[in-house]
């Protein structure tokens, strides 16, 4: 019955293919969801309780006609990003997840998916657009226990109409995708909590829409194996470029799955930003008491504290260009890049120095490559023990390649204190060999003159 | 004082009867015909073959259903019953409990769903049931006598109404208590309500339900008794003839057969609810 009415009715999504392309879903400025003044009260009136509520009464003071569940939520969500709602139970979070794919009505405003706000449409069109754009992993995982796993990560495909051999198929490919080969014949009940919840994020994958709302979804694990799911999810989400809505009590969680965070408070948002911003400008007090207790070492990145790289010399410049500028800045190494500011290594000043006494005219001679770039979107946690070992600052460098900064472990040091990071001032490049004197460069560039 | 103030709500009922029974009398007399052809179209394939072909089914039923040991113990005392022969008289009193299972599961088992998915008709439905199970049983069979005269079919119909209850409040209570998450995945995936309740609603509910079923069998049974008064035979018919012969020997003998019976049909409903989910897993 249900594919039969799949067939006969095309709808919103039905122009465009959207199982195929993730981006098929767009309004045209990558916005994958859009949250407009959303309210959700519970109780004998609901309505009355969000007139008053925009009146300007607290949610207190209407508690008698009914719970605010959700306050004037707005927000939205880019394709391909991590969006996490963060707040303790009972700040509305849960209620508001459900608002966006239609499981809780909001009272008033709009959820707009798409080009489609959900709070408009029949229950019918509604079911459409959780089959083909918002699929959902719970907190308790929801399996079917009369199922095995195969068919409950094919019942978003079965819902969908699809035919038995193929939604099984499709089953099973996703099941190997989180990591669950070979257990597709098995019983939810004989999985351990963390397989289970792969076998909810299996079903919700299998779906193939392009956002994934995730209710607490790992709340209910092990600490250890949450690390594992959360690393999983941060590499499934690169490589299939799914918009992400997260809920989470877990701020650590949060800070590290979030590309941005929204901070839940009795059902209002209270500040909406990336994790650097939540961090180090919290909105109002109650977030910045949230996150006193965050490990920002997992939190903070290499690219968000990281000073800009002064000690830098040009490799086309040439030894003499590298040895001068090394003496104004009074460091005794520098980074060196192309025109293309290309990353190629570090240079000492006392090597330049001999390849200018050598009368030697290229500086990659003289270009060590002992220090192995760093990528900005490294957490400061794994930066420790190689800023230990470098004598230098330790470079970041971008995808492709560019030099975009430098990390002093004074910087590593400031930026687990909170102590707002002063750019510019550090002698960037800070061996623990003291810069040659001036006089000596001098008289060594002077003595090569004109040959060079 | 108390001799003037009367409520005649027995007047009303009265009146209420007679004009149902004269109103619909076409439809009562449909469902008349209905009940005697399958009540003696069952009755006739337990009866008229040798006992020991029905015997040996049933066994199997219980062999199949639970275990080789239920299998002979319903071999050991089936044999017992014909032994004190009342075969014929159990036999009836089989026909006539299946077929007023096989309404009565029919009716509650779909007011159970519609009772669970709304709190407004549960709250209606309850006080309903309460009526219908607490008032003594005996009472169903004046009206039934009226509508259906004497026979097998006041026993049934009243036998429908007193275990019908069970079924009803088990089923509620099944599909309430089902995994409110695992549904509500149903519905963020797109599910409609009606495949929620055949995926998922009733297949978790299944164990709930089937505990329903076998109140309303075992309550079923109980009813076959009071049903002899009416003329439906069977065991409950020797019971009351022992009754107003005051014949210990022949009650005793219609009434262990009736124990026998309620204990067959017991386990055997009873392992149907448990041990076949798994099957069923399997298979999936």
């Amino acid at each position: 019955m249900h594919e039969s009415t799949l067939e006969k009715h095309p709808d919103i999504s039905s122009e465009v293919n959207v199982t195929a392309d993730p981006r098929a879903l767009s309004d045209g400025n990558g916005v994958a969801l859009r949250v407009e003044h959303v309210y959700k009260a519970f109780g004998k009136r609901p309505a009355e309780v969000v007139r008053r509520l925009k009146s300007g009464k607290t949610r207190q003071e209407v508690a008698t006609l009914g719970t605010a569940a959700v306050i004037d939520a707005s927000f939205e969500v880019k394709k391909g990003e991590i969006f996490v709602v963060m707040g303790l139970s009972g700040s509305g979070k849960s209620t508001l997840i459900r608002t966006l794919n239609g499981l809780w009505a909001p009272t008033e405003g709009s959820v707009v998916i798409g080009e489609t706000d959900i709070s408009k449409i029949t229950d019918k069109e509604l079911r459409k657009v959780r089959q083909r754009h918002v699929s959902m992993v719970f907190q308790h995982f929801a399996l079917m226990p009369h199922r095995t796993v195969l068919e409950n990560a094919a019942y978003a495909l079965e819902v969908q109409g699809v035919a038995k051999e193929d939604r099984l198929a499709r089953a099973e490919k996703v099941l190997s995708l989180v990591g669950l080969e070979g257990w597709g014949a098995k019983l939810p009940s004989e999985l351990s909590g963390g397989m289970q919840q792969r076998v909810g994020l299996a079903r919700a994958l299998c779906a193939e829409t392009d956002i994934l709302l995730m209710d607490e979804a790992f709340s209910a694990l092990d600490p250890l194996i949450r690390r594992e799911m959360q690393e999983q999810l941060v590499v499934l989400q690169s490589e299939l470029g799914k918009t992400i809505i997260f809920i989470t009590h877990d701020l650590n969680e949060a800070m590290f799955l979030g590309d941005r965070i929204a901070v839940m408070r009795d059902g209002e948002i209270v500040q909406i930003g990336t994790p650097d911003e939540i961090l180090t400008s919290p909105a109002n007090d109650y977030v910045a008491q949230f996150v006193q207790d965050v490990d920002r070492t997992r939190v903070l990145t290499a690219g968000g504290v990281m000073e800009p790289p002064l000690a830098v010399v040009n490799l086309s410049g040439g030894p003499r260009n590298a040895l001068r500028t090394m003496a104004d800045l009074q460091v005794s190494a520098a980074f060196v890049v192309d025109r293309r500011r290309m990353y190629h290594g570090v240079v000492r000043d006392r090597d330049v120095m001999a390849l200018v006494e050598k009368r030697g005219t290229d500086l990659s001679a003289a270009v060590r490559n002992g220090i192995e770039p760093v990528a900005p979107e490294t957490a400061l946690n794994d930066l420790f023990g190689r800023a230990v070992e470098s004598p230098i600052p330790l470079p970041v460098v971008d995808q492709a390649g560019r030099l975009v900064g430098a990390l002093p472990r004074v910087t590593l040091l400031a930026a687990l204190g909170n102590v707002p990071s002063t750019t510019g001032e550090f002698p960037i490049v800070d061996a623990g060999v003291a810069p040659l004197p001036e006089q000596l460069v001098t008289a060594a560039l002077a003595k090569t003159e004109g040959e060079a | 004082m108390e001799d003037t103030f009367r409520i005649p709500l027995g007047d009303w009922v009265e009146v209420g009867l007679d004009w149902l029974t004269t109103t619909f009398d076409s439809v009562f007399a449909l469902i008349r015909t209905v009940f005697v052809n399958a009540y003696d179209g069952l009755d006739w394939l337990l009866t008229a073959p040798p006992f020991w072909i029905p015997l040996l089914v049933l066994a199997a039923i219980a062999w199949k259903a639970s275990s080789w040991k239920l299998g002979v113990g319903t071999l050991v005392s089936f044999l017992l019953i014909v032994g004190v022969n009342q075969w014929e008289n159990a036999m009836d009193s089989l026909a006539l409990v299946v077929i007023a299972t096989a309404v009565a599961v029919a009716i509650s088992i779909p007011l159970g769903i519609w009772a669970a998915s709304s709190r407004r008709v549960s709250s209606i439905i309850r006080p309903i049931l309460d009526f219908m199970q607490t008032m003594p049983a005996m009472v169903y069979l004046i009206p039934a006598l009226l509508m259906f005269r004497v026979g097998v079919v006041p026993g049934i119909v009243a036998t429908i109404i007193f275990s019908m209850a069970p079924g009803v409040r088990f089923t509620e209570l099944g599909i309430r208590g089902v995994d409110a998450e695992v549904v509500e995945a149903g519905h963020a995936f797109g599910s409609s309500p009606g495949n929620i309740l055949r995926q998922i609603q009733l297949p978790l509910a299944r164990p709930t339900i089937m505990a329903g079923v076998n109140q309303v069998i075992m309550l079923s049974l109980s009813m076959v008794v009071i049903a002899g008064m009416v003329g439906a035979g069977g065991l409950g018919g020797d019971v009351v003839a022992a009754l107003s012969r005051i014949d210990a020997g022949l009650g005793f003998e219609a009434g262990i057969a009736v124990v026998i019976l309620a204990i067959y049909l017991d386990r055997v409903t009873a392992s149907l609810g448990s041990h076949k989910k798994a099957p069923v897993l399997q298979a999936a």
